[in-house]
This record gives C-alpha cells, structure tokens and sequence, in this order.
C-alpha cells in the first residue's frame, strides 16, 4: 500500500469508489420513487399467451379456450374475491369496462365460485366474460403472482402489456390506452 | 436477524404474507430422502415472488404452496431441475432464480469479485516486493516475539 | 412523565452534541486548552440528556401511555413487562435512539477510560469526532423519525409488538448487534483525529486496539444472536441465508476482523499505516451503510421507505458528508504516512497481509452481490436475485487462503519466519487433519465437501493447539500466554469450531415435514417422534394451540417437546418451535395447520451440531474481549512522554508531542 507515497493520486482512489457507490444509491433512491419493487416484469410479454381452457363462472360446464378469444384484442383481469386490492381496483374498471374499447376478460383467481359471485353481485360485474381458475395452476402459465394484474392480449393472442397490482387512472391513461390504441391502428 | 421483523413489518403493510403462519410446513410424499434433498436445495435457491425475501422453500404464502406443488410434480415425472428452472424462469423471469445466469447484465456480479481479487494481490504483491527487498535490513524482534 | 420532555432532551441533547464537535476541536486547532478541557463535560452532558429520553420513551412503554403514537404501534395492555421495555427498540424510531444511546455509552466509557490518560489535544479532537457523528444522528431523528409524536386520539389499547418480536432475541439481538456497529465509531474517531492533527505517528493505533476488539467481540454476538434466533424463530432449520440485512451487518464484521490484524502490524511493527486509516474509515462507513440500506428500504422493500422518502435521502446525505469527508482527509493527509520495519516474505505480516486481503475481498464481494440487484433496477436491465448460490461458494473459495494460512500465523516470527518451524507445524497439521477426513470417511462422510470441511475444522483447531504447546514448553512460566495471544487462540479456535458446526449441520441434517396424527410415530435419524396430540393452552396476550411429542430413542424418551401456535390478541399467526438443545444436537419440533382427518402437519429435524456454529461465534468473541486485558494497552496517567517515543525513529514527526509543550 506504499506506492501512494510516490503518486499520491492513488490515495483517492476509495473516495472514487465511494462516490460512485453514493451516486448509485442516488439513482436508486429516485427508481424506488417511481417503481414498486414488488412489480417483477413478466417475460411473457410479446410471447404468445399461454394456452387455456377455463370454465364461465356462471355456466361453469361451458369452457372458455384461448382460441375463442383470438381474433381481436382484449383484456385479462386477474382479480379475486378475497384479494384487498382489487377492491381498491374495481370502481375503476366500473368507471372504464366501456372506455377500454376491447372486452375486459375476469380472471377469477383461486376463490370459490360462490363467493367471486357474492362479490360481483355486491359490487357489480365490470367484465365481459369471468372465467374461473380454482386451482391456480393456469395462472402460473401466466406468471401471476398477485392478484390483480391486467393482461392486454392482441388479436394473435401474443401477450403485448402486464400491469401487476391495481390498475389507476393514471395508470390507464398513461400505459394501458396508448398500448390499446397502438393495437388498433395496427389492426 | 433483523430481517426477519424487517420482512414481517413489510409483510404487515403488504397483507399478502402476513396472514399466514410464519413456518411453511408442507408434508409432501416424497419417494425418498434423496429426493427429499433434491427438493429442499432446489427450493431454497429459488425465491419467492410474493414475500420476496424468503425463497419458495421457506415462505408459507399460497403462491410458494403452489410452485412447490408444482415442482414436486414434476420432480415425479422424471424432470431435471434444469428443466424445472427453466420452465420457472419462462413463466417469472430469471428474477425467481437465486443464482443469476452469466449474462451480459451479470457479467460485472460474477467477474467482479475475481477482478477485485486480482487488483487486490497486485498491491499486495507490489507491497510485499517492496517491504521485502533484500537491501532492507530485516528488523527481528528479539526476545519473547509477541 | 413527559413525553415532550423527551422530545426537548433529544434537542437539548443535539445543542450539545454540535458543541461537543465544535468547540474541542477548534480547542485543539488553536491550542486552547480550555476550550479542550470542554470535551468531557459536553460529552457526558449529552449522554445525560439522550439517557434521559430512552428512560422517558421506557417509561411511555412501561405505563401503556398510547398517546405516544410509538408505543401505541409496538406496545399492548397485555403485552409482558420485559416485551414492553424490549418494545422500545422494536421499530424504527425507538432502534435510533439505542443507536445513539450506544454512541453515548461508547463516548463516556472512552472519556472515563482514557480521558486523563490521552494527550489533551488527540483526546480533544477523538470527542470531537464522536460529537460530530452524535449530532447527524440526532439530527436525522428529530428532523424524520421522533419517537415522541403523539397520537390524537389516543387509543384505548395499542396494536401491540410484532410477534416474531415477542422473543427473548429480540432482548438481545439489536443491542449487541449495535455496541459492534457503533462500537467501531471509536476506532474511525481515533483515525479521523489522527488524521486531523497531522499526528502521524501510530502511537493512536495501541489506544484504540482494545476498543476495536471489543466492539468486534459485541459485533459477533450480534450477529450470534441474530442467526440463533432466525433459526428458532423463523422456522426453517436455516441460520444464515445471505439476506441484504444479514449482509449488512456482515460486512463491518468482515472489514473489523481485518482492521484487528491490521492494527495489531501497525502497533508492533509500524507497518500497513494508511492500510490501517483505510479500514478503521472503512470499519465505521460499513455501519453506517448497513443503517442506511436496512433504514432505506432500499434493498430489502420499496415499502419502509416510500412512506417517508425523505429518511432514506437524510441518511444518504449524512453516509456522503461522514465518510466522503473522511476519505477526502484520508486522501489529502495520508500521503505521509509511510514507513514501518521491513520483513521477509515468509513472516507474520505477509500471512497477516494475505488474511487482510483476503476479507477486505470478501467484504467486496458481499457488498457487491448485496447492491448488485439495485444497479440492474437503476441501470433498467431487468430485475436479478442474488442469494445464497451466488454468496455461498465465492465466499468458501475467499476463505480457503485465509483457513490454510491460519495455523501458520502464530506459528511465524514477526518479521521473518523460521522456515524449520512451519515445515514441522506443515507436517504435524496435515498429519492430522487427514486423519481426521480418513476417520470422517470411516463414520460416513461420502461427499467432497463434507471431507473438506471437516479436514478444515481440524486444521484451523490443530494449528491452534499445536501453537499452545509451543508456547507452553517455550515460553517462561507466567509468560506463557498474554491475553492478548489468549484471544486470538480462542477466536482461531473458534472459526475452527465454527467450520466444523457448519459443515456437519450441513451434511447430517435430517428435516421432513410430516403428517401425524394423535398417536403415531414417525422416525427421522435416530430417533422416534411420537405425536400426543394438541392442546390449547391460554398465553399472556395470545392463546396457543400447543402439540405434544414425545421423542424417544431405541425405546428410551430423551426429550418431551412442546411446539405451539400461537394467535396472538392482534390476529397474527406465530409458530414457536419446540428444541430440545444439545452440545452434539438439536431436536426441533414446530407445528403447522390441522390437514383434516386430526391429523397435524410437522416440521421434526434432527440437526447434529448445530449449537457449533453459534459456540465458535462465542468463542470468537470472548477472544476480542480478552484481548483488552492484556497489559500492553494499560495506559499510565500522565500522557507526556510516551515510552513508544523511545523507539529510535528520527524521520517521524512528532506534532503532538511539540502540541504538549
């Protein structure tokens, strides 16, 4: 550790480091402002949907496939009845079910039947269509792992956006309606 | 350690884990101890996406119940634990992976530490040659060396 | 009693904390001794001050007084007596005020301990220093975390402690794990003080040994603590998961078992001086990053942190100032610092050169898997986890160097090594270290690693005893061992105990999740486990549903344990494992959910070993704390001519000494 006496620059080399690591922290510090750690990016995203066949909630013998769906772009809501947050997130898909412009899909996830019924029927039904996932087994072909997320599905049913956690106003019109827009002037 | 009350006070404000008990006991019927091993290390490396800082193998969220199920599922069915890697890592990115693969984003993590050795043993090395030197005279402590 | 009383002696205690790092330390630069004979009296003023509101916040805790929002979020009427005073550092707030209720007890014991043995001057600018550190922190609490808000209206009852809290750990745990982190706040002011009064001579570096053991000793049983109680208490037969937190307190444990090696070349042969400046910085900056990254919420949960962004961004600030400031000094002052006795290449110092590289690269390698996920965050390269795969194998191969080295140290001179000595000691260790694998084969060890460790274990503990008789037949009688080579025999015997607990654990665990019903019996390793079946039985401020198992082995009942689950009044779910401990195992029982039928799910281990680990912490730790009772850091009274001067050394200044005419 001698060489310094003869090039006393290298006695800042640790206040470089550290000053590095302090701007590094400084980046980071203004990324949590604006990210939720929570929030894992999906790998799905511009990847075919996984392939499905899932029962109606309210005629659970009639099944729903991906194939159904293709043709025209829609919406997946992950949502469930025992899932707090997505209570703070239905007055807003109340509010946008008809802005969106495309069918917004319920994805029931892991709940009984009776009780996602309850729950639609005390708070009203925003979607289109429920279909219900008891098992959970589908959703993980998705990569949910909290309840809600929203999935924007394109005509070809590749998988084009994923928000995790409940969807806002800001949120929509920042990032789900352009993404909807763009779907539809390329159709 | 701190983290177990700093992750339960996060848990408490998430309300995602903290309902569950803090042990996740799960009786799976394994074949036999080795794969009972195989299972606990392939799980321990794996994390959990909901209470993110516990892995599959120790967390007690429903989620972590699930993908445990699933791996010892497929653990049955013969598949290796590449192979139920990488099925994971399709579906939750490689951010489910404890060990992160060499990748362009990864190379600083891995060759960091083997660079930081290399300079450190060039000072070392250069300190030693210098403090060593035969023309210095080796001060030997005479006596009771301590 | 008041609680804005508590909140005027925080601020009464920062008046005085500013003055205590102004005033001394401009005394020492104008040489005036009276405003150097300031230092004490400010000191233990405000250590008056910041004990008087850690006993006003107990005391809210004590008297179930929930018009202080703090208590009324970690406190309940029903909560036991010792969980209410533990309560107080239970969170964020009350955890800062033991911070600074540490530093306080650390400056006081130095003003008590060295105050009118120091020179005036270097003692002057050392209280300085602390007084400066003191004041950020105060700062930072009341300007962003004041235990004293009040809650309006007050509730009838609080939200009660967090139940993984509610645990004799936590009694111990932050408190000890603080005296280390704190602790070497002593060693960073000797060196920033040093580097202040261009003191340069190394004469600072004996006085501030015994404080750095010590707060490394308490360091380790910090961290002890913190791994016992993650095993009992989290339940997963796990004691060390490389977890941001547990890194955070790993790393200053890291960089202070290096600064106790380097300071020990620097007292005795004058060597490594700006290594040993660098690493007491280092040692403190480490603390005082692990405060940040557990305080910001950055690593561990955006979640801590969004609520009061401005915390994160206060200690950011503070952890610039603190040790940007330092290694600005260090960079603009050391250059002179050089110089120090020659040695071979086969010596103590290159061994204990070798040892310090490699932990300050472990320390690296920590820190950068720790904040490695945040770059790919800030960088928008997708989000990565680094965990144990990753820390686990890096960290064995840095510390293979270390291990083989180890025996050799001791057994080596101080500036030039008898070959003859190590070619013996070589022989002697590797004799005995393979017979201990060839014997670990023989009872069953099959896997490399297993044989590796063991053969590790031995080693490090051979060299350790080789060493003692060495001594033993060379060394005069009442001479034999010094306290301070008595520490380091116990701390080195302590990683090999360490080692050995590691790796056996590892290897002969037995863990399985088990469904049992009221009657049956399910065997792990040895032993038979039979479940009787559960109960509920009423707790203070829960109720418990408690399992019965009795454990036998070959037909004989060793061990009747007790595992519950607890709901406690607030609705949270706690398992309480039941252990029976011992010297060569643990048995743990804990209780899962009812899966129908009466049947119960179980976690039974059989972990061999296992109290190995924490006893080489131990035992590493009691050898930092005896290292202090070695005569060599006694200090006389008056600090004129120190007997160090005496050593012939004509190109080192001597500022403090002209300072003291």
């Amino acid at each position: 550790m001698n060489e310094a006496a003869r090039k006393p620059l290298g006695r800042f080399v640790p206040l470089v480091v550290f000053a590095a690591l302090v701007a590094f922290f400084v980046v980071g510090l203004v990324w949590n402002q604006s990210h939720d750690a929570r929030f894992v990016p999906s790998p799905l995203i511009d990847k075919p949907a996984p392939d499905f066949r899932l029962p109606r909630l309210e005629r659970p013998t009639e099944f729903v496939t991906k194939a159904d769906l293709l043709g025209k772009p829609y919406l997946i809501n992950v949502f469930a009845s025992w899932c707090f947050a997505c209570g703070d997130e239905h007055p807003v898909l109340m509010a946008y079910r008809d802005k969106f412009g495309i069918p917004l899909v319920g994805y029931d996830y892991k709940d009984a039947p009776q009780d996602a019924r309850a729950w639609l029927q005390r708070h009203g039904d925003p979607y289109h269509e429920v279909i219900t996932d008891q098992s959970g087994d589908t959703a993980i072909d998705f990569g949910v792992y909290g309840a809600p997320e929203t999935y924007l599905i394109d005509a070809q049913g590749i998988i084009r956006y994923k928000h995790i956690g409940p969807l806002t106003p800001e949120v929509i019109a920042k990032e789900l309606e352009p993404k909807i827009r763009a779907l539809e002037q390329g159709t | 350690m701190r983290h177990s009350w700093l992750r339960w006070i996060v848990a408490a404000i998430l309300m995602i884990c903290a309902i569950a008990p803090a042990v996740a006991i799960d009786p799976l019927p394994f074949q036999n101890e080795a794969q009972r091993d195989r299972f606990q290390h392939l799980t321990g490396e794996l994390r959990c996406m909901v209470c993110q800082d516990e892995s599959l193998l120790a967390s007690n969220a429903d989620f972590a119940k699930q993908l445990r199920r699933q791996i010892f599922d497929m653990m049955q069915q013969g598949k290796s634990d590449k192979e139920i890697k990488d099925w994971l890592v399709a579906r939750y990115s490689t951010f489910i992976l404890y060990d992160p693969p060499l990748a362009p984003s990864t190379i600083a993590l891995w060759f960091g530490t083997p660079a930081i050795l290399l300079i450190g043993a060039g000072v070392v090395v250069v300190l030693l040659r210098r403090r060593t030197r035969p023309s210095n005279a080796i001060a030997e402590e005479p006596g009771d060396d301590w | 009693m008041n609680p804005e009383l508590g909140q005027i002696a925080l601020i009464l205690a920062l008046l005085l904390s500013g003055l205590q790092c102004a005033l001394p330390i401009i005394g020492a630069w104008r040489g005036s001794k009276p405003l150097m004979a300031t230092a004490p009296t400010l000191a233990v003023g405000q250590f008056v001050f910041v004990a008087l509101a850690f006993g006003i916040l107990m005391w809210s805790f004590w008297t179930n007084d929930f018009s202080v929002a703090y208590v009324a979020q970690n406190s309940n009427l029903d909560l036991p007596w010792f969980y209410k005073l533990s309560a107080v550092w239970g969170a964020h707030e009350g955890s800062l005020l033991l911070w600074m209720l540490i530093l306080n007890l650390w400056t006081v014991a130095l003003v008590a301990v060295l105050g009118t043995r120091l020179p005036q001057e270097f003692f002057a600018r050392v209280v300085g220093v602390l007084g400066f550190v003191a004041f950020g922190f105060l700062l930072y609490m009341i300007a962003t975390s004041n235990p004293f808000v009040r809650l309006f209206p007050v509730p009838a009852n609080g939200a009660d402690l967090n139940p993984v809290l509610q645990d004799p750990g936590l009694v111990f745990h932050p408190p000890t794990l603080y005296m280390g982190y704190v602790g070497f706040s002593v060693a960073f002011a000797f060196a920033i003080a040093s580097l202040l009064g261009g003191e340069l001579k190394s004469t600072w570096v004996r006085w501030a040994r015994p404080w750095t053991n010590v707060a490394w000793g308490f360091l380790t049983l910090g961290i002890v603590a913190g791994s016992a109680w993650a095993y009992y208490e989290l339940g997963w037969g796990g004691w060390w998961f490389w977890d941001p937190v547990e890194n955070a307190s790993f790393m200053p444990w890291l960089i202070g078992a290096a600064l106790i090696h380097a300071q020990a070349i620097t007292d005795k042969r004058d060597g490594l001086r700006a290594w040993t400046l660098l690493l007491s910085i280092f040692g403190f900056a480490f603390s005082l990053l692990g405060t940040f990254l557990v305080r910001s919420g950055l690593l561990t949960s955006v979640h801590a942190f969004a609520f009061a962004p401005a915390r994160g961004v206060f200690i950011l600030v503070y952890l610039a100032v603190v040790v940007g400031g330092s290694l600005l000094l260090y960079a603009l002052r050391a250059p002179k610092v050089t110089g120090g006795k020659s040695f071979a290449l086969a010596s103590r110092e290159t061994l204990m050169v070798i040892g310090n590289l490699m932990l300050t690269v472990a320390c690296a390698m920590v820190l950068l898997g720790t904040l490695y996920p945040l770059v790919g965050e800030a960088l928008n390269i997708g989000r990565i986890s680094v965990g144990p795969p990753y820390f686990g194998p890096l960290f064995l191969i840095l510390m293979t160097p270390l291990v083989l080295a180890l025996p050799f140290g001791p057994l080596s001179r101080w500036g030039k090594a008898d070959l003859g000595v190590w070619k013996r000691a070589l022989i002697r260790v590797v004799a005995l270290a393979v017979t201990a694998g060839i014997i670990g084969f023989i009872i069953g060890a099959r896997s490399f690693m297993d044989l590796l460790g063991i053969t590790a274990a031995v080693w490090v503990m051979a060299g350790v005893v080789m060493f003692a008789i060495k001594r033993w037949r060379e060394a005069p009688r009442g001479k034999r061992y010094p306290f301070e080579m008595l520490g380091m025999m116990l701390a080195h015997f302590g990683i090999g105990v360490f080692i050995a607990g590691a790796i056996l654990t590892r290897s002969m665990s037995v863990e399985q999740d088990v469904s049992m019903k009221p009657g049956s019996t399910v065997q792990v390793g040895n032993y038979d486990f039979h479940f009787n079946g559960v109960t509920e039985t009423p707790g203070p401020n829960y109720r418990a549903e408690q399992g019965s198992v009795s454990v036998s082995r070959n037909g004989r009942q060793v061990a009747m344990l007790h595992p519950q689950k607890r709901t406690y009044s607030g609705g949270q779910v706690q398992t309480e494992a039941s252990i029976q401990a011992g010297v060569f195992r643990d048995l743990y029982v804990s209780l899962g959910d009812p899966i129908g039928d009466g049947a119960w799910s179980l976690r039974v281990y059989d972990k061999p070993f296992v109290r190995w680990i924490w006893g080489g912490g131990v035992l590493m730790m009691l050898g930092g704390f005896v290292v202090v009772l070695d005569r060599r850091f006694r200090l006389k009274r008056a600090p004129e001519p120190e007997p160090v001067h005496a050593k012939p050394e004509p190109e080192a200044p001597r500022k403090l000494a002209e300072g003291e005419a």
